[in-house]
């Protein structure tokens, strides 16, 4: 199933001028859960979706909060001349295609 | 003194502050209001240009319930990131707001102003120093950068606001701060715990966004010796565990540890309780003082002039084959720059962004090669001045209007431009230039205070009589 039919909120945002982070959030415990245990979203696969360094993507399991997070370098610094997105808040549609499996 | 009781009148200062939940915020006697009024997320034209990002009348609505509130409470508001950026033009436009809110609504109040904006010299010097390091992922920094910039501020951090608040002020105005430090600035001084007094800072700071619910309102924070209760003030408002601890996510790169200047907060092993039906507890945060007091930098310098020009293309021939027409009209246009305005592609820059197909996302869009059977088109151009910008546009305009597709036989016009003319004069435009910590000699040496009245003297004949 896509991971948007089973997230609450995926969403992207800039965390400071040099960093863009993603949350994904969930509503129920047992649908954070069943996405943690497919093992499917990491480091791996943001580095992959949004083509930067595996060593420069920081992964977050939030158990509190029932939240994955992801934080990578800008490919632009915020609102120089040719970022496209500002507030970095529409970058987050490749994961919400991401496939989790039955 | 067993509890300390605080404010978050608004997440940001402009955003709008609800008049009925500060009154009813107010009536649980709080010991201060805050609320910042800055951030770097509207971008570097603010730290750049001196223009805040707020209209006018909207900060000033929020900053005189603000200080109304404040005064009938007796109690101190402290505003930080005054302006968008916390430079000093914008804590003087700020200053001046007050000034107007104090003539108009017949206030004195005893102001306090912190400035965080940092000179060059001082810059350079800690730059000699080795006194000022980098954050990953951060710009090169020498001293060519900190000449280029236009205006550098530091991030002050609670020290700063304690020295403010110990002058007993009315109205901290603070430059650039850490939002959470002017939550956590008065916890801090009267020994409540480190630790708890950051997180709490760093849940209200956004005001009403750790709610579950949405809708105008307040945040009452209260801190005890061990634990801290967040209870939303307004109507049909409710935090929950999942809510708040949801929040701590929002805009932050690592959810669990967050630098300040004198030091790191801890939130790996905090607990989220609910409280009531609407308020959370919090307890468990810890604070790692840092080993040296480190402030962060944040700086901008002009990047050039920029030209913009709208269009949209419509005929499926084009769309059919965009990134061979793009290619072809930037070598004719280039063509035209070098002979006519003899300039290389290195003295200007140009961004095509092609909306419909990958404007938002750029290489990293993997879509990018769905069918789609309209294209908006955004041309921009950067240069040294705005009259080359402007000419380099103009010298794009034809191609861009006439190149021609093999499929078609004749003359075609190939782009609906948006406005007439179709260039469109930006300005300035700027780039943050830093991402850095100084390390000062003294916290004193990077954030002044300047203690003042402000108000009618009326206002203060009268107080001094009563």
């Amino acid at each position: 199933m896509r991971l948007d039919r089973l997230a609450s909120l995926v969403r992207s945002k800039n965390a400071g001028p040099f960093q863009l982070t993603f949350d994904i959030m969930f509503g129920e415990a047992a649908l954070y859960e069943r996405v943690k245990a497919s093992k499917v979203l990491n480091a791996p696969l943001i580095a992959r979706l949004y083509d930067c360094e595996l060593s420069s993507v920081q992964f977050f399991e939030c158990d509190n909060a029932l939240a994955f997070k992801a934080t990578i370098p800008r490919r632009h610094v915020q609102g120089e001349f040719g970022d496209p997105d500002l507030h970095g808040g529409q970058q987050h549609a490749p994961l919400m295609a991401v496939e989790i499996p039955d | 003194m067993e509890e300390i009781r605080f404010v978050a009148a608004t997440g940001a200062v402009g955003a709008g502050v609800d008049r009925e939940s500060l009154a009813a915020a107010l009536e649980r006697r709080p010991h201060f209001i805050a609320a910042d009024a800055g951030t770097t997320d509207a971008g570097p034209a603010a730290l750049g240009s001196g223009v805040p990002a707020f209209a006018k009348d909207a900060v000033k609505r929020d900053l005189a319930e603000m200080l109304r509130a404040g005064r009938e409470g007796g109690i101190p508001v402290i505003v930080g990131s005054a302006g968008t950026a916390g430079a000093d033009v914008h804590v003087d436009w700020t200053l001046d707001i007050v000034r107007e809110i104090c003539a108009e609504d017949d206030l004195s109040l005893k102001v306090v102003v912190v400035r965080s904006q940092q000179d060059p010299e001082y810059l350079l010097e800690m730059l000699a120093a080795g006194r000022i390091h980098p954050i990953s992922p951060a710009p090169v920094m020498n001293e060519a950068t900190i000449r280029r910039s236009v205006r550098v501020v530091g991030m002050m951090g609670v020290e700063s606001i304690q020295r403010a608040l110990a002058t007993s002020p009315d109205l901290v105005l603070a430059g650039r701060a850490s939002d959470s430090a002017l939550y956590a600035a008065m916890p801090i001084a009267l020994g409540f715990p480190e630790g708890l007094a950051w997180h709490v800072g760093k849940i209200v700071e956004c005001g009403t966004l750790a709610c579950e619910t949405r809708g105008p309102g307040a945040m009452l924070a209260t801190i005890r010796a061990d634990h801290a209760v967040i209870q939303p003030i307004g109507p049909d408002l409710r935090c929950t565990p999942m809510s708040v601890a949801a929040h701590t996510l929002y805009e932050n790169a690592d959810p669990y540890l967050f630098k300040e200047a004198s030091g790191v907060l801890d939130l790996q092993h905090v607990v989220f309780e609910a409280e009531t039906e609407s308020s959370v507890r919090v307890s468990g945060a810890t604070f790692h003082p840092a080993s040296a007091y480190n402030v962060k930098l944040e700086g901008a310098e002009l990047a050039g002039y920029s030209t913009v020009m709208i269009g949209g293309i419509r005929d499926p021939f084009i769309i059919g084959r965009l990134d061979w027409w793009l290619g072809k009209m930037t070598e004719y246009f280039e063509h035209s720059v070098r002979v006519l305005l003899g300039l290389n592609p290195g003295d200007y820059q140009i961004s095509l962004h092609t909306y419909g197909r990958d404007g938002v996302m750029g290489e990293l869009e993997p879509e990018r090669k769905s069918a789609v059977h309209e294209i908006g088109v955004v041309f921009e151009v950067l240069a040294a001045d705005q009259s080359t910008a402007t000419e380099i546009a103009k010298l794009a305009r034809q191609p861009l209007l006439h190149l021609p597709v093999p499929e078609w036989k004749g003359a075609v016009t190939t782009i609906a431009y948006l406005h007439n003319p179709p260039q469109i004069e930006r300005g300035p435009v700027y780039r943050f230039n830093m991402h850095h910590v100084v390390m000062p000699r003294s916290e004193e040496e990077m954030f002044r205070i300047e203690s003042m009245e402000v108000g009618s003297t009326r206002a203060v004949s009268a107080a001094a009589t009563t």
